[in-house]
């Protein structure tokens, strides 16, 4: 196909640097390159060594009309199966998530430093998990532990309250919406610090709750998240192109014919969603929702079209490889994995900062 | 002849504690003699503690302090001790906070001595403004550190000989679980601190008293920094295969052998096939006091087991 072919009414002219949409196509395939080579390299790599070449037969193994003998034995079976695959899978899952709801929060509240966590559904989920922990009832019988549905109850009743509160005031400048954010996070700290202060006893396993729980994760966790994972992408997805009109501002927004604050609130319940179900099967990973979103406008613009799908798939390839450096840097010890987001992050995180200091 | 003397020297030990606390309960006088006289000078890391009389208002911030001077014979002199001290049940929990030790709260109960375990704030330093004796006893690296301290709480609370009885009671009883025939083979095991698969090596207090029945510890391979508390992979554990497998975290976590079984990819393990998931006290199990003893039996007891099956 040649570029002088020209096609009756799609000969628009394009400006500078702005590409024509059927060129989206291109990094999108990229980054779902970058993520398929991650999965595979993290299905591949793990403490324990198991043959590359019959954990590819084992995986093909699996497919429909495809027979193959890996020649794992069981328990490298069960090791590939249900510990190293959904670890992969649900890794993938909270990456895209928090990565998807960070853009999203920056996009609602036109402020780059805006990550999942803002509006107090970390602060909310760790008081969540800290209450179950400390008074919930002995749930190891039960279908689904108590500990994720108490720690995604307590994310989204963190930004509700959050929400509600910067409300209240009447105004509803996003700059209220983020203070009060602040606020209920201090306050619900306040008393997730004082429960674990009488309870010294569970202090140990609310730790271990927070440093990131992908250690013991299995399909459990992801078909608990899955669900929310998808309502929260399609959501925002189909909101992508309002986020780029609600990036000029509130007013110039509603002169287009937008309602912004409705816009704002379906967004924000869809992030939050995404950030309460990442959250409440994961414990609390940092910067991936600041890392992320940033590195993609760093290589893509700022466009949400673009950066809204990319930010979901390049979060997945980020923290799956995340977790791999997690498992395999002191093998067969663990690191957290927060411990590795923060550390590519920090430094990453006032990078951004500094180029992008001329933003108010 | 071994089955005999365990429960023999337990009544002994039990005997020796319990003359101990009569005698002190009976006006505080020294139970026996010069073992009792004071003042006594007790040098500790943090520098000498003078006590001029035999103390009878003990405030112990350490669980472990509280069930050894407890075991020693000191029950009655202890006036409070901290709300993670909930054995034995006699002693006198208060709401003080070990974590965060509130000096005034302390001072409340007007101690004539104070024994703790850590000073996350400056309680030390309060307590040397306020001329309280204080006594720390940090957590034991090695059991030699559990006859050390035991011998240091005799000497400051005038009960010399039982904490000589004691220490020697479980260094006995303790070489006799030692010298117990052993399987042909190491068993292997993994000691659960929580459901995130935190782990002890053989390299800690806990993992010692492993060693003293000649068994593996999975977990050290996975400790090149050597700190003795690493967190494991999972995939690294079903590989390891464990004969055993301890749990300290069923108070804490609510684990059991139901749990771990339910785990994914565990019903793998040797330890889990075949009844080998042991579910432990967690206080015992993270305590360096008199209780180590029962540790080490409720251990032996389930190797003894396994070479049964085994042969």
């Amino acid at each position: 196909m040649t570029v002088t072919e020209r096609r009756p009414g799609h000969d628009l002219p394009v400006a500078p640097g702005q590409r024509p949409a059927r060129l989206r196509a291109g990094p999108l395939l990229a980054a779902g390159a970058v993520l398929a080579g991650a999965a595979l390299l993290a299905v591949l790599v793990g403490p324990v060594r198991l043959p590359p070449l019959a954990v590819l037969a084992e995986l093909a193994g699996r497919l429909p009309l495809v027979h193959t003998t890996s020649g794992l034995s069981a328990p490298e079976a069960a090791i590939l199966w249900q510990l190293r695959l959904p670890r992969v899978v649900l890794g993938g899952l909270v990456g895209a998530m928090l990565a998807m709801a960070g853009a999203a929060y920056q996009g609602v509240f036109r402020n780059p430093l805006a990550d999942p966590y803002l509006l107090g559904a970390a602060a909310g989920a760790g008081l969540g998990a800290t209450l179950a922990i400390a008074y919930g009832p002995d749930t190891s019988a039960w279908p689904v532990d108590l500990l994720p549905v108490a720690a995604f109850a307590g994310a989204v009743a963190g930004v509700v309250a959050a929400y509600a509160l910067g409300r209240s005031g009447g105004a509803r400048t996003t700059t209220t919406l983020i203070l009060s954010g602040v606020a209920v996070a201090a306050f619900l700290t306040a008393i997730q610090t004082y429960v674990q202060q009488r309870e010294s006893e569970t202090l140990r396993e609310v730790y271990g709750w927070i440093l990131g729980r992908l250690t013991t994760a299995g399909w459990r966790e992801v078909a608990l998240m899955a669900p929310y994972a998808l309502v929260s992408a399609v959501v925002i997805l189909l909101h992508r192109r309002l986020l780029d009109v609600l990036a000029v501002g509130d007013d110039e927004a509603s002169s287009l014919g937008l309602r912004a604050a409705r816009v704002r609130l379906v967004v924000v319940v869809a992030a939050t969603l995404a950030t309460a179900a990442a959250v409440a099967v994961s414990g609390l990973i940092g910067f991936v929702g600041i890392v992320v979103p940033h590195t993609v406008r760093l290589l893509v613009g700022t466009s949400h079209r673009l950066l809204a799908p990319l930010s979901l798939v390049a979060g997945a390839a980020f923290l799956i490889l995340a977790d791999l450096a997690a498992r395999t840097v002191t093998a067969p010890a663990e690191l957290p994995i927060g411990v590795v987001t923060a550390f590519v992050g920090a430094p990453f995180f006032a990078l951004v900062l500094r180029t992008t200091r001329r933003v108010p | 002849m071994r089955k005999v003397l365990v429960p023999l020297l337990l009544v002994l030990a039990l005997l020796a504690a319990g003359c101990g606390q009569d005698a002190s309960t009976s006006g505080g006088a020294a139970p026996n003699g010069q073992a009792a006289s004071f003042p006594v000078t007790i040098d500790t890391p943090a520098g000498k503690v003078e006590l001029a009389s035999q103390p009878q208002r003990i405030v112990s911030m350490s669980p472990t302090a509280t069930e050894m001077l407890f075991a020693i014979g000191a029950g009655s002199q202890v006036v409070a001790v901290d709300s993670n001290s909930n054995y034995p049940k006699e002693a006198p929990k208060t709401d003080l906070s070990a974590y965060q030790p509130n000096l005034e709260a302390i001072a409340g109960y007007k101690p004539d001595l104070v024994v703790y375990s850590d000073d996350p704030g400056e309680l030390a330093a309060g307590l040397g403004k306020l001329a309280i004796p204080a006594l720390q006893q940090p957590a034991a690296t090695r059991l030699d550190d559990t006859y050390a301290q035991l011998d240091q709480l005799g000497r400051a609370t005038g009960h010399v000989a039982e904490a000589g009885k004691l220490t020697a009671t479980m260094k006995a009883e303790i070489e006799k679980i030692a010298s117990a025939d052993r399987p042909e083979r190491p068993l292997t095991y993994y000691h659960e601190l929580d459901k995130n698969l935190y782990t002890a090596t053989s390299k800690t207090f806990i993992g010692q008293l492993y060693d003293q029945l000649g068994m593996k510890n999975i977990a050290d391979a996975a400790d090149k920094e050597g700190g003795g508390y690493p967190q494991l992979s999972a995939e690294y554990v079903v590989k390891a295969d464990p004969d055993l497998i301890f749990l300290a975290d069923t108070k804490c976590c609510g684990q059991s052998a139901g749990t771990v079984a339910a785990r994914d990819g565990w019903d793998q393990i040797t330890a889990v096939r075949s009844g080998g998931v042991v579910e432990l006290d967690d206080d015992v199990a993270s305590r360096w006091g008199p209780r180590v003893v029962d540790f080490l039996k409720v251990i032996a007891a389930k190797v003894q087991t396994l070479e049964g099956v085994g042969s």
